[in-house]
């Protein structure tokens, strides 16, 4: 009996203590969507900050690509259990920003902390985009990026090319594609986020509409509009070169990066950010370029943003918002950004941080690096090149994804699947606006 | 004659149906409950404001080309993977039988693939598939055959039905097998004597006396296909291309827990709820009645 006594004795002693060592920490749950190179280099940023102060540890977790975190996201709100930061992608952020009472914007979770925190340090092109209309933060920008072409050296060597020739136009690629295919390259061309590159960034840097109403920023009331001639010109293009076989689909999100790294792939359209994955892997010399455009309309706009924003999602004890606060500001930081911005690929997201990188000499080290930033902000926005402010824009993207795939495999004209598309996505737009009115 | 069995008062025989009442209710009656509510809602994904709506869910997917077109690819599908698995394991059943030496091993060999979950025989399938690492796909285009079945339905909805079939082939291997070894020696001995050649017995001997496992088959592979198949869909395609693998189970989850949009999402498990029972009637209505007990 006295052991079994002094067992229950030492146990409520030991949960006693446990329990004090859990109060005098605060912890808070951050749900991402970051595995590979990505997650590697999130975890370092969680770790440092833990170890920064003593106050608050971060608990990141792992739910899955963009969609399926954003959904376990969703699901776990309804449920009461959801966590405290929710990573979600700028496709995302509509149906975010309709949902007042589940989160916590920005500009208010700051202030209630008491937290310095300066909105204007961000890159407007970035922080536009989460961003009401009247000038409040909502969300805190975390990684964004821009497509941009990447070029395999050697690939281009082998077909016969100059790996520095002039790709800046589809024309070109398509006759450098050309000589490719006659030289016997498997997969010339590749592309990852099909609709995010060659219709949402296509339509800002041709300055076309994707969406009326300035791509939905103006209402809720937007309809679709990438079935204009110049889109339909370009899909029939990508679809042209896939029954040719100069362009081969790999997938609907970044799948085709697989084979770019794996150096089967002369030229690919992918985000920016693709470069952790490429510098780490890729056997051979890798070139970047400004995304190609259409010659016919003037110098390009700018591209869009793509990648994701961290919410503070709400619901939670003032302790907790307090510690997602000092978080948030911890990540804003100009050391933490300038490293994450050069370690990934993704934009510098704060002025301070891209001009640290700057002086760091770190662009002219590493060639191309600067070209995503350039090329984001190298003209005055306007309001097709704002970005987009889409609900349900997932599912149109599934839409859109599913619709391409016809054009690809063959058994649609780009004009039939585009106008299907549009005509599908704007049902979605309407049943957003119904229930978010 | 029937058997009746007469219990005094009502107690007894309530609490001995409780348990099985409970878990309909819990499993069953409440959930269906919940799906036909909110099938009458347009709920925001948040679960923070919701509108009455009437039948305009119902509407809405009736007069979706794409939600018509997953009842024919259901179709499709689930004869597909019911016939060709059933087949198949009536093939393997006799061969079986036949043996003298060594059934046990072949006999445990051939159940094997039912102790795999259908996510990861999607997952293995796919690795043999895949456009980037695949043996299958590599071998395939060694022979001049171009695979990507991210782009292109048949090949896609072939691989499915192959994932889905390959798991199934055990169970009614089993099931085929054990009906097989019940029927009596005898008989067949009896026919073989008569001078019937060994096609002539199996389609007029055996196959009417396999009748009552045959349909007890039927039935648990179209359930099987219509709606555990979905860990296979999931880890295979999604759905795509193009939703040519989107099945009437597939899309619900799709657009309920991928697509946020539940009030569709519970109109389309309500349609099926309905299809289902309508499906079960027909199934022990017309086709059990021919079948032989």
């Amino acid at each position: 009996m006295k052991t079994i006594k002094a067992i229950i004795a030492s146990l409520a002693l030991f949960a006693m203590f446990a329990g004090t060592a859990a109060q005098a920490k605060v912890e808070i749950q951050w749900w991402h969507a970051f595995g590979g190179r990505l997650g590697e280099l999130l975890d370092e940023q969680v770790n440092k900050f833990n170890a920064s102060q003593d106050k608050y540890t971060v608990v990141h977790t792992r739910k899955g690509n963009y969609s399926e975190t954003l959904n376990a996201g969703i699901a776990a709100f309804r449920a009461g259990q959801h966590p405290n930061i929710l990573m979600v992608f700028e496709v995302g952020t509509a149906s975010l920003m309709a949902a007042k009472g589940a989160y916590v914007p920005m500009y208010q979770l700051m202030k209630d902390a008491g937290q310095r925190f300066n909105p204007k340090g961000f890159v407007s092109a970035v922080s536009g985009y989460y961003t009401t209309t009247d000038g409040k933060m909502l969300s805190m920008p975390y990684n964004s990026s821009t497509p941009v072409l990447w070029v395999n050296k050697d690939l281009m060597k082998k077909a016969g090319l100059d790996p520095e020739m002039d790709l800046s136009t589809w024309k070109r690629v398509g006759n450098a594609l050309d000589a490719a295919k006659a030289k016997g390259i498997d997969m010339p061309f590749c592309t990852c986020w099909h609709s995010w590159v060659h219709l949402e960034n296509f339509s800002a840097y041709h300055n076309i509409p994707f969406a009326t109403k300035s791509n939905g920023f103006a209402g809720l009331d937007t309809e679709l509009s990438f079935n204009s001639p110049v889109h339909i010109k370009h899909i029939q293009t990508l679809g042209k070169w896939a029954q040719e076989g100069k362009f081969k689909y790999m997938g609907r999100r970044n799948e085709a990066g697989k084979n770019f790294r794996a150096g089967e792939c002369m030229l690919m359209t992918e985000s920016s950010a693709g470069y952790a994955g490429i510098k780490k892997e890729a056997k051979f010399e890798f070139g970047i370029r400004h995304l190609p455009y259409y010659g016919a309309t003037e110098a390009p706009q700018n591209t869009i943003i793509g990648g994701s924003s961290l919410w503070a999602l709400s619901g939670k004890s003032k302790e907790e918002n307090k510690a997602t606060a000092a978080f948030l500001a911890f990540l804003s930081r100009t050391d933490i950004q300038a490293k994450w911005h050069q370690d990934t690929g993704y934009l510098g997201v704060t002025t301070a941080a891209a001009s640290a990188t700057k002086k760091s000499g770190f662009y002219k080290s590493n060639p191309g690096t600067d070209l995503a930033g350039i090329q984001m902000m190298r003209n005055k926005v306007t309001q097709n090149s704002k970005g987009l402010r889409l609900g349900s824009f997932d599912q149109i993207r599934g839409i859109i994804d599913e619709e391409m795939e016809g054009v690809y495999n063959g058994t649609k004209t780009a004009q039939v699947a585009l106008d299907s598309a549009v005509k599908r996505g704007n049902v979605l737009l309407r049943r957003f606006e119904r229930a978010n009115k | 004659m029937e058997k009746r069995v007469f219990f005094k008062g009502w107690w007894l025989p309530a609490l001995l149906v409780a348990p099985q009442l409970l878990i309909s209710f819990v499993f069953f009656f409440y959930p269906s409950g919940q799906a036909i509510w909110n099938s009458l809602f347009l709920p925001d994904p948040f679960g923070l404001k919701t509108e009455f709506v009437g039948l305009d869910n119902f509407r809405f997917l009736l007069s979706d080309p794409y939600y018509l077109a997953s009842f024919k690819t259901t179709i499709i599908f689930s004869t597909a993977v019911s016939v060709s698995s059933m087949a198949l394991g009536l093939y393997l059943a006799a061969l079986a039988d036949r043996l003298i030496k060594g059934a046990g091993v072949y006999q445990t060999l051939l159940i094997w693939p039912y102790a795999i979950a259908p996510a990861i025989a999607g997952v293995l399938w796919l690795f043999m598939f895949n456009g980037n690492i695949g043996l299958a796909s590599y071998y395939l285009k060694a022979l001049g055959y171009e695979w990507n079945h991210t782009l292109k339905g048949d090949q896609a909805m072939f691989l499915v039905i192959l994932a889905s079939s390959w798991g199934r082939i055990s169970y009614n291997f089993l099931f085929f097998l054990a009906g097989l070894q019940a029927i009596p020696k005898s008989i067949i001995e009896a026919a073989a004597i008569d001078g019937a050649s060994f096609w002539k017995r199996f389609g007029s001997i055996v196959i009417p006396l396999l009748s009552p496992i045959t349909f007890f088959l039927l039935v648990v592979n179209i359930v099987y296909a219509f709606f555990d198949t979905f860990g296979v869909i999931h880890t295979i395609t999604s759905g795509g291309p193009e939703q040519s693998t989107t099945i009437l189970v597939y899309k619900v989850f799709s657009d309920g827990f991928v697509s946020q949009d539940l009030g569709s999402s519970a109109a389309q498990s309500v349609i099926l709820l309905v299809l289902v029972g309508i499906l079960t009637v027909i199934q022990f209505k017309y086709i059990e009645r021919k079948v032989h007990y």
